[in-house]
């Protein structure tokens, strides 16, 4: 087997506007190894048959030191939330957290944050009044997913400023480390200050609920008695919340910036989702085709030799899988390239698939629908300032930094 | 060319008959429209309703979430189609292509299709099966009664039989809080379908949902009282029970009655066809204008070393007759066959338990991931050293790797190394299913004669 050098030109800031064509070569063999190591696969049935093959590992345990991929966005004094865990462990914590978040036990949790979200939406756009431009990312993307998990979690508002800073360090540790030696130490400094400062917050929270106990998640996380299995322990507790707080934050942003400026390249969708608000529901499943907020899926370990596609992955090997190849491989999707609203048959991997599934999927959907239906109803005549716009650095969670889009007025 | 030409008639306006006016009988008739077929089709249904779902009959149905009558299929196209609900079929006329109907009409077709399913096997003494509390659970109006008297809380409930469905209902009752006796023949629920290993699962299910499981019983007798009501049941180890209410869950039998003398392969087991749901008929010869899907279907399946295969799945009875509808409107060479991996769900007890293949074909099972003990599990089956099935337990999302090896006949016990591997699966044991040689249906067909001038296949209903 040949191994390729395109791995680098994907991680390659550059390339971070389009990176489609570089996934177009690489799905011309759908499992290749790249020079820097790790094996690619990139083509949509060898991804899919691999998100649910039992031989993939996502224990971060398991994975070979040098093949991580940073010092990642994880507490290292706290047990790894459950997507870097494999079954039992995984299931467990994940069953423990569904019980809180979605059907059965808790049915009505995020359809019940209808109105508050729209709520959220609408207040965020009154504040574009009297602006002819915004910046869609930190006045819109950025602050209302984080608002949203606030509520969904029970942070008090009073608390949410302090919350969202802590977040945004937090988060930060996503992206890849730049600038001297020095800078970078005390970059990482400040996101382990951060992280302790926002496990000690949640801590407090945990306990305030335990004794008084509201209609949130954690509240409902610190009183679960975990049916017949073992409850969360607290530092359990706070690694998830950790990571639902990152996770729920760092992808819807792209997820609305992404959706924004596809649609504003495709200004007859838009006029169409002015008049059929309708339409949103297919649209969002599009974009999370076309433009998926989570591109890459790396820091997977095979537990033994697996064949596939012709090819061996011996054990041992660093996985990555491109979801956002297999959502354009034209093997699946007819005229994969072009962005079709209302496209039928859209099983895309946009919140990846098998065990590791996104368990925020509805709430994301319910973020993204109402977001982008309302902007393009009370935007008048939105038009991009700058196309392509300026990219995070971050190759797997790709987004725009920045969306200036300039607008006539605001719609009542 | 003159078949193509004909071919084009029979899609412009050709007669389709469809008799089953069910869940393969409605599909079937979608994916007809879909293909372009814009002639006549006669959908004929025994039951007066249109077409619904029944899984959620023994589930939703009887927990009284969901009203009998709220059970429709979802459209997925407008079929157009000339209904007649209510009449059953009576008779088929290969040679005239005419089905004739209970009401005495009968209606004529180019293509045929037999979706007629099966129904429950009732309990075998017709008196005892008379007596008011004992019921069965095939249709709406069967789950209809069953919802009403369990509604009203009866002071126990006997099912006989731990299959899928007597499971179901005995997990419905406890989730109703009735008191309930389950009986089973085997000697663990669903051993039949799953093997005593798994089976021995269900039981501690049952037993901790406080079911009163006896298992390697049979009831003999149901008594009633001077008013007809069942008050007694009578077991095979001298025990009785007191029940105002029996299910009746002994499994199903096909409706191929009013096949009888048709000359189609047509018996309790089924209605023969090859892969291309064309039936044949006794001869062993294809009828090219019949076609067979669903429930009644008995088809043979190259993976499983062209055994033929009846099954009574809900995914199975969809993709047949997709295939069914494609095969019957197409060119020979655009036939494509149902090479459909058997797959099957169902829920009981909180547990979602999902199997694919042929589980009762296997002789060893490996548990491959997860702990039977904790009741979540993948589980895979061996017949001589390849995998032929799987089950799951609350870990439904391994499943599809497992089709694939099971497509692929890959090795078992399966060689590798998968996450969740615990210490009790990595040595395959028996599965325990019953001794396959003592045969459960009388033979259908016999060969006589002795020289092949004079050989004749001879069809004996069992
Ligand atoms: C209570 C229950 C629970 C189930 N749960 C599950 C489950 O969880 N998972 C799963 O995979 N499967 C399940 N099944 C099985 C699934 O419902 C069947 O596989 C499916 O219904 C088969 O569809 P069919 O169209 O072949 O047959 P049927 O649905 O049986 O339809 C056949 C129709 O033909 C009619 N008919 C019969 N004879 C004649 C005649 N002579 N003339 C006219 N009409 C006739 C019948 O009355 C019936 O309406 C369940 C079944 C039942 C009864």
């Amino acid at each position: 087997m040949t191994s390729v050098a395109l791995l680098g030109q994907i991680l390659d800031h550059a390339n971070r506007a389009d990176p489609y064509p570089l996934y177009a070569e690489l799905r011309r063999t759908p499992v290749v190894r790249d020079e820097s190591g790790p094996y690619l696969v990139s083509t949509y049935w060898e991804i899919h048959s691999l998100l649910r093959d039992p031989r993939v590992s996502s224990d971060i345990r398991n994975l070979a030191p040098e093949a991580k991929t940073g010092p990642g966005t994880e507490d290292p004094d706290l047990p790894p939330s459950f997507i870097r865990l494999d079954p039992p462990d995984h299931d467990r914590l994940r069953r423990l957290i569904m019980r809180t978040y979605g059907p059965p036990h808790s049915p009505r949790r995020v359809y019940g944050l209808h109105g508050e979200i729209s709520g959220i939406v609408s207040g965020l756009i009154d504040r574009f009044q009297g602006r002819g431009q915004i910046d869609l990312v930190d006045d819109f993307s950025y602050p209302f997913p984080v608002t949203v998990i606030c509520r969904l979690l029970g942070v008090p508002q009073e608390d949410e400023q302090r919350f969202h800073g802590w977040a945004d360090t937090v988060a930060t540790a996503i992206e890849p480390p730049v600038g001297t030696p020095e800078e970078q130490e005390a970059h990482w400094r400040s996101i382990r200050e951060a992280h302790h400062q926002l496990a000690g917050y949640l801590s407090g929270l945990i306990e305030q609920r335990r004794r008084a106990p509201r209609e949130d998640m954690i509240s409902a996380l610190a009183t679960d008695r975990g049916a017949d299995e073992n409850p969360m322990s607290l530092p359990e507790m706070l690694s998830n919340l950790t990571l639902l707080l990152i996770a729920g934050h760092e992808t819807t942003v792209n997820l609305i910036t992404n959706g924004m400026l596809t649609l504003l390249r495709h200004p007859d969708t838009l006029k169409q989702l002015r008049t059929d608000p309708d339409l949103v529901i297919p649209l969002v499943e599009e974009l999370l085709r076309f433009e998926p907020p989570v591109q890459l899926l790396p820091e997977r370990t095979t537990l033994d030799d697996i064949e596939i596609a012709g090819t061996t992955i011996p054990q041992g090997a660093s996985l990555w899988l491109v979801p956002a190849s297999g959502n354009r491989d034209p093997q699946r999707f007819p005229e994969p390239d072009r962005f079709i609203p209302d496209r039928p048959d859209n099983q895309h991997f946009g919140f990846g698939s098998g065990i590791h599934n996104c368990i925020g999927s509805p709430l994301a959907r319910l973020e993204a629908q109402t977001a982008l239906a309302e902007l393009v109803r009370r935007l008048d005549n939105p038009r991009l300032v700058e196309d392509p716009p300026p990219y995070r650095h971050n190759a797997a969670l790709r987004g725009p930094q920045h969306l200036p889009i300039a607008f006539d007025g605001l719609s009542r | 060319m003159a078949v193509d030409g004909s071919l084009e008639r029979l899609r412009r306006e050709g007669r389709i008959v469809v008799v089953g006016a069910s869940l393969a009988g409605l599909r079937a008739a979608e994916t007809l429209r879909e293909e372009g077929f814009t002639g006549t089709l006669t959908m004929i249904g025994d039951e007066p309703y249109e077409p619904y779902d029944r899984p959620p009959l023994s589930k939703q149905v009887l927990l009284g979430r969901v009203p009998a009558d709220h059970t429709a299929l979802p459209r997925r196209r407008a079929i157009e189609a000339q209904w007649r609900l209510g009449v059953a079929a009576t008779g088929l006329d290969l040679s005239a292509k005419r089905v004739a109907l209970a009401d005495g009409t009968s209606v004529e077709y180019d293509r045929l299709l037999i979706a007629t399913g099966v129904r429950s096997r009732p309990w075998p003494n017709e008196l005892e099966a008379g007596l008011d509390g004992v019921f069965v659970l095939r249709t709406r109006d069967d789950a209809t009664r069953l919802r009403h008297r369990l509604k009203a809380g009866p002071s126990r409930v006997l099912v006989i039989g731990a299959g899928f469905t007597g499971s179901e209902i005995a997990s419905v009752c406890r989730e109703r809080d009735l008191p309930v006796t389950v009986a089973e023949r085997g000697p663990t629920p669903l051993s039949g379908a799953l093997g005593s290993v798994i089976g021995d699962v269900a039981a501690q299910l049952h037993h901790q949902h406080g079911v009163d499981l006896r298992c390697g019983v049979m009831v003999t007798g149901l008594e009633g009282d001077g008013a007809g009501r069942l008050r007694r049941a009578h077991f095979s180890d001298g025990g009785t029970v007191d029940a105002e209410v029996a299910v009746v869950a002994l499994g199903a039998t096909r409706n191929t009655e009013w096949l009888a003398g048709s000359g189609l392969a047509a018996g309790p087991r089924g209605i023969a066809c090859d892969a291309g749901c064309r039936a044949f008929d006794v001869r062993g010869i294809v009828a090219d204008d019949v076609f067979v899907a669903g429930d009644v279907a008995r088809s043979p399946h190259p993976l499983f070393g062209y055994q033929f295969l009846s099954l009574e799945h809900w995914g199975n009875a969809v993709a047949q007759a997709a295939v069914a509808a494609h095969n019957m409107i197409c060119r020979g060479e655009e036939r494509r066959p149902h090479l459909w991996t058997p797959y099957f769900w169902s829920a009981q007890f909180g547990v979602n338990i999902k199997s694919v293949g042929v589980p009762n074909m296997a002789d060893q099972i490996i548990v491959s991931q997860g702990s039977l003990g904790e009741h979540r599990f993948t589980a895979a089956y061996g017949y001589q050293g390849r995998v032929i099935a799987a089950v799951t337990f609350d870990q439904a999302k391994w499943l599809e790797f497992h089709q694939r090896q099971i497509e692929q006949a890959a090795p078992f016990p399966p060689p590798f190394t998968t996450v969740d591997r615990r210490a009790e699966g990595m040595r395959p044991v028996p599965a325990g299913f019953p001794d396959p040689s003592v045969p459960t249906h009388g033979p259908q067909v016999t060969v006589s004669g002795h020289s092949p001038t004079d050989q004749r296949v001879t069809f004996t209903p069992a």
